[in-house]
């Protein structure tokens, strides 16, 4: 492994990575920019999140990547694969097993601990985007703190569906300050982002990285008579019988058969496992 | 009793050439001033200069404040320049496309500064703005349609509506009739007499329409090259105007 820097990136890329992941980490949801590299793979993919891994990670860890909550997947067996590679670290299916975990659109159903890193593939950062196209004008709201407009969002969805409709990419006050896109993760699992585990989010396209300190103050935005709810369908997973987990919903046939099951594998895996 | 906003020689200048020059005057609670002139004789960049949108070379803008009393606008942060443009302050543009989230219900258009200063009940929320609809005579139906779907009055009476609903002190209005024909002006300059009115609002409206002016303003001034040629009460200046360029702005207008 001699002839290349360890886990892909040269060292001078994952020091200006650190410094970035380092303000996020003062700053709680704010969005730093950084130099976002070119990586072998398209973006979209999660060139983000793997430009953040490669920066975190040391030849002592253990790496477990799921996107929507599988390992099996292509980008999350590619991703996987590529490290393997280019760091020569261990990697890992168990969420308990593993010290850096990357993941597209979830956050791992068994609770995270102070020994792990959670790292998000962020396809757009920003919250404010879809209400204001502006990037002068968002990185002002935030800075005046001015966010109605986020509120002014919910209340549409109120007025057009008789709730908030908004079931990813829930928005979030960080540490009563910033407001913060959580990634497309359900918002089922927004309640698990006050975490012991350290969050860093990986935007590549958009060159932005953000954080979320262990055990930091996190808010799913509302009214007050329209609470937050992180709702899921309402069934046991078809294979391990979990009630309290994120469901996928999978269509098993042509006659209208489908079957819910955990969006989490390794979870789903480990209470069969368990059950058997 | 202090003046609610004191200009002191304002100017602005775009490179050589002059925007506005040297404005000074002061507006009381209560009431309401009428800026006039032909195109490109600085209202608006006047106007855009008292309500923060432009910054002045040289100048003072002071308003009175509901927590601080007398302050400088131009010296204050961007921070609460901003609160107190969606507090204190309101703009109505011209144009209510510039003025309304074209893409967002009229309900959410109404209830954005509500949500802005923190309001965070639904219920609530929706209660003010079919309120608000109510006053400019927006039927309660038409609560969560687009402006998109609204007439040009209707957009500008729900532009209106959208500014007043957190109970401004002071509302600046750009050719706030501009561009509607002359029968939904005259409901629109009769709804915003009332509301001007009932609510003791100030108000600084910039028009070239002479009616405008005298329906609505207390006091006039009359702008030629950035620089105030005339002031005055309206009538006096519109009945008996002194400077010529008033007298042939007066004598200008077609009498049907």
């Amino acid at each position: 492994m001699s002839d290349y820097n360890f886990a892909y990136l040269d060292e001078q890329t994952k020091r200006m990575i650190r410094r970035a992941i380092l303000k996020g980490v003062a700053v709680p949801g704010y969005q730093v920019p950084f130099a976002s590299r070119e990586m072998p793979m398209p973006y979209g993919w999660g060139t983000g999140g793997v430009q953040v891994s490669a920066a975190c990670l040391t030849p002592e860890d253990t790496l477990k990547v799921i996107d929507q909550g599988a390992d099996d997947t292509t980008n999350a067996v590619s991703i996987r694969k590529f490290f393997e590679k280019t760091a020569g670290v261990a990697v890992t299916e168990k969420t308990a097993e593993a010290t850096i975990i990357q993941t597209r659109h979830r956050i791992p159903e068994e609770p995270l601990t102070e020994d792990q890193i959670l790292v998000y593939q962020v396809p757009i950062p920003e919250p404010l985007r879809f209400l204001e196209p502006s990037e002068v004008e968002t990185r002002k709201m935030h800075a005046l703190e001015d966010y109605g407009l986020m509120h002014v969002k919910l209340y549409e969805d109120i007025s057009r569906h008789g709730e908030i409709a908004t079931a990813y990419a829930y928005p979030v006050t960080v540490e009563d300050r910033y407001v913060m896109d959580p990634s497309p993760i359900p918002k089922f699992d927004n309640p698990k982002l006050v975490s012991a585990a350290l969050q860093l989010f990986g935007a590549g396209r958009e060159q932005r990285i953000y954080a979320v300190p262990p055990y930091t103050k996190v808010v799913s935005l509302d009214f007050e008579d329209y609470p937050f709810d992180p709702s899921k369908a309402p069934h046991p997973c078809a294979l391990c019988g979990a009630e309290d987990t994120y469901l996928d919903e999978v269509i098993t046939d042509d006659q209208g058969g489908r079957m819910f099951v955990c969006s989490d594998t390794d979870y789903c895996a480990q209470r069969r496992e368990d059950a058997a | 009793m202090t003046p609610l906003l004191d200009v002191r020689s304002l100017t602005k200048t775009y490179g050589g050439r002059i925007g506005c020059a040297d404005v000074s005057f002061t507006l009381w609670p209560g009431e309401v001033l009428g800026i006039v002139g032909e195109s490109g004789s600085g209202k608006s960049t006047l106007l855009g200069c008292l309500a923060g949108q432009l910054s002045p070379d040289t100048g003072e803008v002071i308003f009175d404040t509901r927590a601080e009393g007398p302050r400088d606008v131009l010296s204050m942060s961007e921070a609460e320049r901003r609160m107190l443009g969606r507090t204190d302050w309101a703009f109505v543009h011209q144009n209510p496309r510039d003025g309304l989230r074209m893409r967002v219900s009229a309900g959410g258009n109404v209830g954005e500064r509500l949500m802005a200063v923190g309001a965070r009940h639904y219920g609530d929320i929706r209660a003010d703005a079919l309120d608000w609809l109510g006053r400019v005579e927006i039927h309660e139906s038409r609560i969560d349609d687009r402006p998109a779907a609204f007439s040009g009055g209707m957009q500008q009476r729900l532009q209106i509506a959208r500014n007043l609903v957190t109970g401004p002190r002071l509302v600046f209005m750009d050719e706030p009739t501009g561009g509607l024909d002359v029968s939904v002006q005259a409901r629109l300059l009769d709804l915003i007499r009332g509301l001007v009115r009932r609510m003791g609002l100030s108000a600084i409206v910039v028009t070239h329409d002479l009616a405008v002016v005298r329906l609505l303003a207390d006091r006039l001034m009359v702008m030629k090259d950035g620089h105030v040629i005339e002031t005055g009460l309206t009538d006096q200046v519109l009945d008996d105007p002194q400077a010529a360029y008033t007298q042939l702005l007066v004598s200008s207008v077609l009498q049907v």
